[in-house]
């Protein structure tokens, strides 16, 4: 039941699984709501809807799939005959049919096919009382399907031209258009982690309590240790604005994932290749900057850099004294790019393009050659090696 | 039994049917919504309305999923020893029962209030999802597995801190408290206010959504901060006609600090006051 509708909505990015599906249908069987269409639409959004901006578009799909049925009056549709139903598609579907779909195999085609009868029936019966039927019931029994209650139709409102509630579309502000998928980046970078004990002893350590205790001759001494907590301290290096405009919105949510994840993170902007200058509001980038010296000062060497561009930009603003697209610099990208490597001992460099396609800009090809190959693409996979790259012990 | 709301809590039927199919499909009830919006208020009155016994669990940065079922008490296990007590002999007397094996111990159906799951570390609801499901769990000191005696009425509140594991949004019902409209705000604010005289709810009402809609703001009011507002004009005594032309962009009304809890915010509104209420020129 309600199968078509389900696989609407997984084509169209609600992410409900079978597993919901039978909820429904549980939900249904045990009579959870009344026969109204209103009720529906709360139940099945109760279900399938898992996250607030999924709910404009389960409104609109619902809309879609329900449009003229909301205004059926229940008795009418309690009317309806079962045998009339049962009969309607024994007799459409021939035996040779129902062994061509046996061939055919698919629940898709299958739809199809009944879709078309329906509407065959629909032509017939113009004029008349205007019901298309609903689906039969047991024939297809083999394919472990019950295709029981496709769209009850009725072409015109006859009745009032109330808005229904998910016409409403309450929830449109709720949808923000992206999905909402920083989870992954987070569970990678979960991996950058630096337990140390730092702090308040609030823990009870129970081995050298133990210990304590056996010393003292049995009589009880309590050791207190700090709680673990991850120490990891990281430093972002954000490319933005030209190329990486097409990439806003992966970098922000590795931005944010990478916020939420590390309490002792600082992060600077920069345009294509790194200089002596960098910012931290992209707004204000001439006034209120950052001098690389004074980064490279103020951070030791234990911080984890990662730096984050698309590494495309023509090679004289990595090799040439004043090949910045923006400003004058003095000393080359490539000085710049050394220091940092040689300051910070852990450093990795995170592209939003994917590898497949580095070999096509030069400078990539030479960024790679610069950061020792330590380049990795920000997949969940890239960002999990370039995070097993900054743990690896310096050399 | 099903749960209509109650005379202190006004719920829309969206919500009543979500929580009726949680408590006949046996699956937690995940809910959000604005703060203030009364998400944690719904699951006390689905216990008082019911009349089943409430657990509550508030979840904080530190909370582990371990402390839900239990903790064992090595401490005073050992103090005890030092004191030579009899009781040191049975482990059963050092395990601390949590919320959740509280829930299930209860003899008639219970409801269990997991609030602010958001605020827990990112693998926390993974780890419940063995005993969200099949509502037993096993106790390795005793050797035993403890099994809810009624599976209890699960509502899960979050703040959207942090997104959620899709496993874990599998096995729950999800439901929005959206933001309530002027015509349901009026019943909840009767509610609060039985006798509050019709001209000051019109108006504080009308006040209240021309705040809500300004652009900008940090933290736009909700709720509670409405009723905190409307108790204060009361006090004051005041009657309604004297905000009846007010305009939120041309004057501040008083005690506009129930309402704004933030400095940028009320620099909005300043400058809205300055521009004399053009609020095209922001």
């Amino acid at each position: 039941m309600f199968l078509d509708f389900f696989i609407l909505l997984r084509d169209n990015g609600i992410n409900a699984s079978l597993h919901e599906h039978l909820s429904l249908l549980e939900g249904l069987e045990k009579k959870i709501i009344g026969q109204s269409i209103d009720d529906f639409y709360y139940l099945s959004r109760a279900i399938y809807v898992k996250n607030e901006a999924q709910l404009d578009r389960f409104d609109q799909l619902f809309g879609h799939y329900f449009k003229g049925l909301e205004y059926i009056p229940e008795e009418l549709v309690f009317n309806i005959p079962n045998e009339w139903l049962q009969k309607n598609l024994m007799r459409h579907l021939s035996d040779e049919d129902k062994a061509k779909i046996k061939a055919m195999g698919g629940l898709e085609k299958l739809i199809e096919r009944f879709k078309e009868l329906l509407k065959e029936q629909k032509k017939r019966h113009e004029g008349g009382s205007k019901w298309i039927g609903t689906g039969g019931v047991s024939p297809f029994g083999a394919f472990g399907f019950n295709p029981e209650g496709f769209r009850i139709g009725q072409h015109e409102n006859r009745h009032r031209q109330a808005i229904k509630v998910w016409d409403e579309r309450n929830f449109e502000n709720l949808d923000e258009g992206q999905e909402l998928n920083t989870r992954n980046i987070k569970m990678a970078l979960r991996y950058l982690r630096e337990f140390t004990r730092e702090g308040e002893e609030d823990v009870l350590d129970l081995n050298a309590t133990i210990k304590a205790t056996s010393k003292n001759a049995g009589s009880l001494e309590l050791i207190m240790q700090a709680e673990r907590r991850n120490n990891v301290k990281v430093l972002l290096f954000f490319d933005v604005g030209g190329s990486m405009d097409d990439h806003v919105e992966l970098c922000s949510q590795f931005f944010s994932a990478a916020r939420y994840e590390f309490k002792h993170m600082e992060f600077f902007y920069f345009h294509n290749c790194i200089y002596e200058k960098v910012w931290k509001d992209n707004a204000r980038r001439h006034q209120d900057y950052t001098k690389t010296f004074d980064v490279l000062n103020q951070f030791n060497g234990d911080y984890k850099v990662i730096i984050v561009g698309d590494a495309a930009m023509s090679p004289y603003e990595i090799f040439l004294n004043g090949g910045s697209v923006e400003h004058f610099n003095e000393e080359a990208g490539v000085v710049w790019l050394n220091r940092l490597k040689a300051h910070f001992k852990h450093i990795v460099w995170i592209n939003p393009n994917p590898s497949g396609v580095w070999k096509y800009y030069q400078s990539t090809i030479s960024l790679l050659e610069i950061m020792d190959n330590k380049m990795y693409p920000m997949s969940i996979e890239g960002i999990r090696t370039a995070i097993e790259k900054l743990l690896k012990p310096a050399y | 039994m099903a749960f209509e709301g109650s005379k202190n809590y006004i719920a829309s039927k969206d919500l009543k049917i979500s929580v009726k199919a949680a408590m006949h499909l046996e699956k937690p009830l995940l809910i959000k919504g604005e703060p203030g919006t009364g998400k944690t208020l719904l699951a006390e009155e689905i216990a008082t309305v019911l009349n089943k016994p409430l657990y509550t669990w508030h979840i904080k940065s530190t909370t582990k999923a371990q402390q839900g079922l239990y903790e064992y008490d090595a401490v005073s296990r050992l103090r005890d020893s030092q004191l030579g007590l009899e009781k040191v002999a049975q482990i059963g007397n050092y395990i601390v029962k949590g919320v959740i094996w509280k829930a299930f111990d209860s003899e008639e159906q219970s409801v269990l209030l997991i609030d602010e799951i958001d605020k827990a570390d990112i693998e926390f609801p993974n780890d419940l999802l063995l005993e969200l499901d099949r509502m037993e769990f096993d106790c390795y000191e005793l050797q035993k597995r403890v099994k809810a005696k009624h599976r209890p009425i699960i509502i899960i509140t979050s703040n959207n801190e942090k997104e959620l594991p899709d496993a874990f949004l599998r096995r729950c019902l999800f439901h929005y408290i959206q933001f309530p409209d002027k015509q349901q705000m009026e019943a909840i604010v009767q509610v609060h206010f039985p006798n509050l005289n019709q001209r000051l709810m019109q108006e504080a009402l009308r006040l209240f959504y021309q705040f809500r809609e300004i652009q900008g703001l940090k933290k736009r009011p909700s709720t509670s901060e409405l009723i905190d507002w409307i108790k204060l004009l009361i006090m004051d005594g005041t009657e309604g006609d004297e905000l009846s032309n007010m305009d939120v962009f041309k004057e501040i009304p008083q005690h506009i600090e129930a309402l704004i809890k933030n400095e940028k915010d009320l620099d909005i509104l300043n400058h809205f006051k300055q521009i004399g209420g053009n609020s095209n020129a922001y």
